[in-house]
């Protein structure tokens, strides 16, 4: 074999292996989604939380030495017609303890809307402590004309929350999910499985 | 895919005439030719846009655009700059030198190489099509951050395939280069006696082809979040805006080094030879530079500190970022050492070589001082940043590439340049953007923020004094255009060694060089 062909054969070898470093690092990118959303999960570092009502609370022991203030936060995504505010601004609550605050929204856009409010919790690492057991952010809520109604949320924080975090802020954002919902008619979870994993 | 051994079969052909030697060459020296002439006439399609923005800024109030067109300008100009000035400009150096420094014919994929030239003016012709658009052109930052970007007109999918166009290409060029290198050596050229512009293009094609498929991932996404229903960034679908900015920056940080290790490399040539010194510390370069390729992969959210991340990652992240500047100081240091007790002359390659190497390492230095996260929380988003990075890439990179052009326009074209005209160049400009950015620092630190067409009163003279200072360092920039062209048309004969006994192959080569060189490999010793 002469060295003209070898070399040719040295740079197909590297050509091919540099396609493959293509095609997987496009891969990769992609699977950062997936790695994020657990590593997230696991570390509760972007602040979400549960999607799903939180088991088995009245298990854990009240610990009334300590307060913890969690403050509330109401907001509406772009552009959306509507009123959204908590009840109270801010709660003293014992860690372990259940409590109920309420959210008022109404529709003043004239139409029906079918909305999906998310929640985030503040700081991000104080997300996994933070449970309801009860929340209008567990489904889409559907509200017709000027229509307006109060409601509940149930929660508690664990006891376990470091005692670094003693204020905690949870924002609601609402979404008017109507155009999305009609591309995926099974709602949130058709759309992006991979939150189930809450 | 022909190799270029192929075309020594048949050599002693000249370049094909008119124009179809332009659209259809195999050449190398063709190709880098194409580049840096690309590069040139983006650098002043992005440089208006600065001028445009600096005219705005040049008084507090709204004086010739809308707030809207501002920020489209602010977009375009990083995005053309980025990826149509900086980025192939160093492509087009790679094409002209790598094959003559390591004594190979031609690239190892010539027909890849004009097929990764040629995708350019369309990815241009359609990025700048926006600018013409229902909607306007983008105007959500060059970072795309979802949701800001999702709301962009027309202009959206047109902006996510010209940055898929332009990352193709990059990523066909960077695979060119490492096949080249990796197998094209003449022999006796060993990895370690490579050129150190070799060594950190050899790096930086590694970079590229590592992350610019990891952006085309993320704008696909953005894509399919915006047409396809998909939800990867939409919170309102349980997705994170917040990891796109991870996505993006596991991209963008390598991507600033990117713009800057083959300057690295480029300063690396220069120095010795006006100096007249062999590099102080070649295998301590080699490794510096491939630390810093390292560590950018670790250091992304350095860009993020302010998104809402634990304490550990604040320390890491910060921590991490400030290491960078060890391997960062063994270069300066050794520029500064191969200079120690030479017979320095300071012709104009130099003087934009030592250009980039005060300068440099002022950005440097404001770099670390945004990677200590406590005080990054003041410093993000204002005009400190923007003063930051202008330092590392005009100073920095857009200094290098003109040392780079100036030190082998004689080798390329067989003509001197104006050596008058080239210092006049140097000095108008090094003043000038100096005018220009120095202030900006200021007004960062005072609060100014970036991308916002209006400002308080407060902020007003150094405004003025930087939108002066940008005047005067546009204006420079057409004195190298007469520079560059003027060569090219002709001039005072060049030797072949051109300088005073550089070191390198190609100056082994008559100037200008042959259209095939090293059809026989020569001797390394």
């Amino acid at each position: 074999m002469s060295t003209q062909d070898a070399r040719q054969q040295a740079t197909r070898r590297t050509l091919r292996r540099m396609l493959f470093v293509t095609v997987g690092m496009f891969g990769f990118g992609f699977a950062m989604v997936p790695f994020y959303n657990v590593f997230c999960d696991i570390t509760g570092l972007n602040g979400k939380t549960a999607s799903g009502p939180a088991q088995a609370l009245e298990e854990s022991p009240v610990d009334s030495d300590r307060t913890v203030t969690v403050e509330f936060i109401a907001n509406l995504n772009q552009g959306m017609p509507w009123e959204f505010r908590p009840e109270v601004n801010k709660m003293e609550v014992q860690p372990g303890k259940a409590y109920t605050v309420r959210f008022y929204a109404h529709n003043n856009s004239g139409r029906e809307v079918v909305a999906h409010a998310v929640p985030s919790v503040t700081p991000g690492l104080a997300a996994k402590h933070f449970h309801k057991t009860e929340c209008f952010c567990f489904t889409e809520q559907k509200f017709g004309a000027d229509e307006g109604r109060w409601m509940p949320v149930r929660f508690m924080v664990d006891p376990e929350l470091s005692d670094k975090h003693n204020e905690l802020t949870l924002s609601y954002t609402f979404f008017d999910t109507g155009a999305r919902t009609a591309a995926a008619p099974k709602g949130l979870e058709a759309v992006h499985p991979s939150t189930q994993a809450n | 895919m022909t190799t270029a051994t192929a075309h020594e079969a048949h050599d002693d052909h000249g370049p094909a005439r008119g124009l179809s030697r332009w659209l259809f060459t195999t050449n190398h020296k063709d190709i880098g030719t194409l580049y840096l002439l690309f590069s040139l006439l983006m650098f002043f399609i992005g440089g208006a846009m600065a001028m445009a923005i600096r005219a705005e800024l040049f008084e507090p109030g709204l004086q010739f655009v809308n707030p809207m067109f501002f920020n489209s300008l602010t977009t375009m100009h990083a995005l053309v700059m980025i990826f149509g000035a900086v980025m192939p400009a160093f492509v087009g150096l790679a094409n002209w030198l790598i094959p003559m420094m390591i004594g190979a014919p031609d690239m190892a994929l010539p027909r890849m190489n004009n097929w990764s030239f040629w995708i350019l003016p369309f990815a241009f012709t359609l990025l700048l099509s926006t600018f013409f658009m229902e909607g306007g052109a983008p105007a959500g930052g060059w970072t795309i951050y979802p949701p800001l970007v999702l709301q962009t007109g027309d202009a959206f999918p047109f902006l996510i395939f010209a940055i898929h166009l332009m990352g193709i290409s990059s990523i066909m060029g960077a695979i060119n280069v490492v096949v080249t290198i990796l197998n094209m050596r003449a022999p006796g050229m060993t990895m370690m006696k490579m050129p150190l512009f070799v060594w950190t293009w050899l790096i930086t094609a590694y970079l590229l082809i590592a992350v610019m498929p990891v952006l085309a991932g993320a704008v696909t996404m953005l894509l399919t979040d915006k047409y396809f229903g998909t939800s990867f960034f939409t919170a309102a679908g349980g997705g994170d805006p917040v990891m796109f900015q991870h996505i993006f920056w596991f991209f963008g940080h390598p991507e600033v080094y990117i713009m800057i290790l083959p300057a690295f490399g480029i300063v690396s040539q220069i120095i010795p030879t006006f100096a007249r010194k062999p590099l102080f510390g070649y295998s301590s370069m080699v490794y510096a530079t491939a630390s810093i390729a390292f560590l950018s992969f670790i250091v992304w959210a350095h860009h993020m500190f302010t998104v809402g991340m634990p304490l550990a990652g604040e320390l890491f992240f910060m921590y991490a970022t400030m290491l960078i500047a060890v391997p960062t100081g063994v270069k300066v240091f050794n520029w500064v050492s191969t200079m120690w007790r030479g017979s320095m002359t300071f012709e104009t390659p130099m003087l934009f070589a030592l250009g980039f190497v005060v300068m440099f390492t002022i950005g440097g230095f404001s770099g670390l001082m945004l990677a200590i996260a406590p005080v990054d929380f003041q410093y993000h988003d204002t005009y400190f940043v923007v003063a930051h990075f202008h330092y590392v890439l005009v100073t920095g990179a857009v200094f290098a590439i003109m040392a780079g052009a100036y030190y082998w326009l004689p080798k390329w074209t067989g003509n001197m340049y104006n050596e008058r005209l080239g210092k006049w160049h140097f000095w108008l400009s090094t003043i000038s953007v100096n005018v220009l950015f120095f202030p900006q620092h200021f007004l960062g630190l005072a609060g100014m923020p970036r991308r916002i067409p209006d400002y308080s009163i407060q902020f007003a003279e150094f405004n003025m004094i930087s939108s002066i200072g940008g005047f005067a360092f546009g204006l420079s920039q057409l004195l190298f255009a007469y520079i560059v062209f003027s060569t090219i048309r002709g001039g005072a004969k060049a030797t072949d060694k051109v300088w005073d006994n550089p070191e390198g192959l190609e100056w082994t080569l008559s100037s200008p060089p042959p259209y095939h060189s090293f059809t026989t490999a020569p001797e390394v010793k």
